[in-house]
């Protein structure tokens, strides 16, 4: 059998594309990665995205996802009519997050950088749960956190829109990950807010809107293009990685993806034509009685998690009771 | 797995990892908890000790709660039982055979036959194992004295487009809700007359064995002309995930076909707890999230007039061991698909070895999947119209508002610039039609799995039929 040949160009390839086997070379795997990524962009495209005009945060970490997203995005945003600001959440872990957020600093490029800080904003680093929660796995309070931060950097930048670095392996572990943990309510969250509804018919709602510009893009590309494009990140895991439950999800879907590289795209397209039941009705979104913040309940979960942090009992709000309803 | 002969530490594994084993020198029988009395025999679900005689009952109220719960097998019923050989589906023949059996008014109502599969020619057998395997089983269902079919895989070869249609809905007696069927059936039981205890559902005598394929005709092998067809068409698929997915399909045809030509209105498959965990994970990374209540649940409706039911769904792998061990129930175990070394596994090889386990170390794991997957509706799973169904699976198409580049793992690159940039070995042949041309009519999963499917010209006739009809329509 010759060998493959790009499919446009004809050159040697650079990789065969996970979602599709396709071979392509380095110049046009990079120029298909952008395209593919302002088109979901585009306007009318399904979850809605930015129109003109809109200010978008982007949620830099540092890590290669962030990297690749902020960078994208600000060669995008003139062509967007957006108006970027870079946002990253210290959460305090010591050896994880400074050498991130050096890197942000360092790459930024034009757009003003906000950055908070876990201690700053609730009082907690996540490195100083530890004592507090025992052996517990710390990724509740630190991800719950971190969505807050950044829901505030939102408000005081006067962004319209936040956008993250999900890409298709994340969106595929938490499905897998969702499932084993039996939270039907994700689920049916994940379902709806992909098809564009935002379970949210008031439009009362208090969050700042998000969108993922690289749903659809394997995480094996987006290391490639930050290779092929010089872009500088950190790839420390992080120092609680080894007890989080997630890790189980994602060693499934490291195996799924060697066995069939489609999988994790059929994963997402799962995850989005889910239909869950009707009973443990969805929430529509109010207000937090305590910050003002987006709640499903009378207060935040990141408020749950605080008092019950204060009052010496941290365990509230985390484990299997507090996943219903 | 161990029988508790006197040690509760050996099934510790149920006993969830934050309690304590107790110290070895302290085991002692415990007692079963439902009677008090006998001594416990096995431990099941998390830490519930059961004696041999209660288990039994448990097991047995089980099976019959399931079906009673439901509500949808109607009593003088024509059931075909899908037996495997394998574990469950056995066990699941055993249960039958017990509910019939009972004289009380709780005897299960239905009239049982059992159809077997023989695949020995995809999952590598000899002409000899066929034979033996075929022979054993045989045996074992002529024990029972239900009727019987004995079907071999390569009869999917010629199963007629028409299995790929749903067939129209009837209920033998219209307008009859589920509870008036039941008395009005024991109406006529009584009217029948008292002496005759087994009238209306009474099996047909022992040896009876209608094997539909003539007298022992069945017994022997298809024409080899055939299997190698058959082989042929499993040869030609690129990944095991898809051969899986093709072995499921075609039994299910088969076994669908047989009950509707016999005017058997329900089919009953031995999916285990264990076994409905697997599938789930399994088809959600297939892409089949759509669709994975009615894949998993109860009842599966899509074929129209025969319905597929489930009701072994909720006894773990484990239970059924137990069963199948204390209570002699006979197996006949046929080998798994085989795979080259170069292959990669198949996702449903992956995800059952990682269910079980972190089954090992987290025993929840299967139930809550299991009740997750309990959570899911099928409403808008089944197709309204043949546009919008797809062609394998019977499903409604659930590709409809999705993105582009959500779709494009479901797209086949024209063959044309395949074979221009040297890629494509073998050109389609003149005449076939193109295999981009099927993909319109499939769903997102079984675009997946068509994509490593051979060329056109091995696929089933079947299949190609059904296509030529609705791409041309």
């Amino acid at each position: 059998m010759p060998p493959p040949r790009c499919l446009h160009c004809s050159r040697p390839p650079a990789l065969l594309r996970p979602r599709c086997g396709s071979p392509l070379c380095r110049g046009c795997f990079v120029r298909r990665f952008e395209a593919e990524a302002l088109r979901s962009l585009a306007p009318g495209s399904r979850p809605p995205a930015p129109g003109p005009g809109a200010t978008v945060a982007v949620a830099a970490s540092g890590g290669k996802d962030s990297t690749v997203l902020s960078h994208l995005l600000q060669r995008f945003a003139p062509r967007l009519g957006w108006r970027l600001a870079l946002v990253s959440v210290d959460e305090g872990i010591a050896g994880y997050r400074e050498a991130a957020l050096a890197a942000v600093r360092r790459g930024r490029g034009s757009p003003p950088l906000l950055v908070l800080s876990h201690r700053e904003l609730f009082g907690w680093s996540v490195d100083e749960l530890g004592p507090a929660l025992g052996p517990g796995s710390r990724c509740t309070f630190c991800g719950v956190m971190r969505r807050q931060a950044l829901e505030r950097a939102a408000r005081l930048l006067a962004a319209d829109w936040i956008a993250t670095g999900h890409n298709a392996d994340d969106i595929a572990e938490t499905v897998l990950m969702n499932f084993l943990r039996g939270d039907v309510a994700r689920l049916r969250r994940t379902a709806t807010e992909a098809t564009g509804g935002t379970g949210d018919p008031t439009g009362t709602s208090r969050a700042v809107p998000r969108c993922k510009p690289l749903r659809h893009a394997y995480e094996k590309e987006i290391v490639l293009y930050a290779y092929f494009q010089g872009l500088e990140y950190v790839s420390t895991e992080c120092v609680y990685a080894p007890q989080a439950f997630r890790g189980h999800a994602r060693a499934l879907l490291k195996e799924l993806e060697a066995a069939r590289a489609p999988a994790v795209a059929a994963l997402g397209h799962s995850s989005r034509r889910l239909r869950v039941g009707a009973e443990g009705g969805g929430r529509v979104l109010g207000a937090c009685r305590r910050c003002g913040f987006a709640a499903s309940r009378e207060l935040c979960k990141a408020c749950v998690l605080l008092a019950a942090l204060e009052r010496g009992r941290p365990k509230v709000g985390l484990g299997k009771r507090a996943l219903e309803g | 797995m161990c029988e508790a002969a006197g040690d509760d530490g050996g099934c510790g594994a149920d006993v969830g990892p934050a309690r304590r084993r107790r110290g070895a020198g302290r085991s002692y029988p415990r007692t079963c908890m439902k009677c008090g009395q006998g001594s416990a025999a096995l431990v099941i679900r998390v830490g519930d000790p059961f004696c041999r005689n209660c288990f039994r009952e448990y097991f047995m109220h089980k099976f019959r709660a399931m079906l009673g719960k439901n509500r949808i097998i109607f009593p003088g019923e024509k059931v075909l039982l899908a037996l495997s050989g394998g574990p469950v589906s056995s066990a699941m023949l055993r249960q039958v055979q017990e509910g019939l059996s009972r004289e009380t008014a709780k005897k299960l109502r239905f009239i049982p036959s059992v159809v077997y599969v023989d695949e020995g020619a995809v999952r590598g057998q000899s002409l000899a194992q066929r034979e033996q395997s075929l022979a054993r089983m045989e045996t074992l269902l002529q024990a029972t004295g239900f009727p019987y079919y004995l079907m071999h895989l390569e009869q999917a070869l010629e199963l007629p487009a028409s299995i790929l249609r749903p067939g129209p809905v009837t209920s033998s007696e219209p307008g009859l809700s589920y509870k008036e069927a039941v008395e009005g059936f024991i109406q006529q039981q009584r009217q029948k007359g008292n002496g005759d205890k087994d009238s209306g559902t009474s099996l047909p005598g022992p040896g009876s064995g209608d094997s539909a394929e003539g007298p022992l005709a069945a017994s022997r092998l298809p024409a080899a002309a055939l299997t190698q067809e058959l082989l042929k068409l499993f040869e030609a698929v690129e990944t095991p995930t898809a051969k899986e997915e093709l072995l499921q399909m075609l039994r299910i045809h088969l076994i669908l076909q047989t009950a509707r030509t016999k005017g058997y209105t329900k089919v009953m498959t031995g999916e285990s707890c264990t076994r409905v965990a697997i599938k789930l994970l399994t088809n959600l990374a297939l892409g089949r999230g759509a669709f994975l209540a009615i894949d998993t649940g109860f009842k599966d409706n899509r074929h129209g007039d025969v319905m597929v039911v489930r009701p072994m769904r909720e006894y773990m792998a484990k239970e059924i061991a137990f069963y199948n061990h204390f209570f002699d129930v006979p197996t006949v175990i046929a080998p798994p698909l085989p795979t080259k070394r170069r292959d990669k596994p198949s996702i449903h090889r992956v995800v059952e070895r990682f269910l079980l386990g972190l089954q090992e170390d987290f025993p929840s794991t299967i139930s809550t999947i299991y009740r997750t997957g309990e959570k899911l509706s099928s409403d808008r799973a089944k197709a309204t119209c043949e546009s919008q169904r797809c062609l394998l699976c019977l499903c409604a198409l659930d590709l409809d508002g999705e993105e582009e580049l959500a779709l494009e793992p479901t797209l086949i690159m024209d063959e044309l610039e395949l074979e221009r940039n040297g890629c494509c070995q073998d050109p389609p042949a003149a005449g076939a039609e193109r295999k981009s041309a099927y993909i319109p009519l499939l769903c997102y999963s079984c675009r997946l799995t068509f994509k490593e499917l051979g060329p056109v010209t091995t696929l089933p006739p079947y299949v190609r039929a059904e296509a030529q009809r609705r791409i041309h329509r």
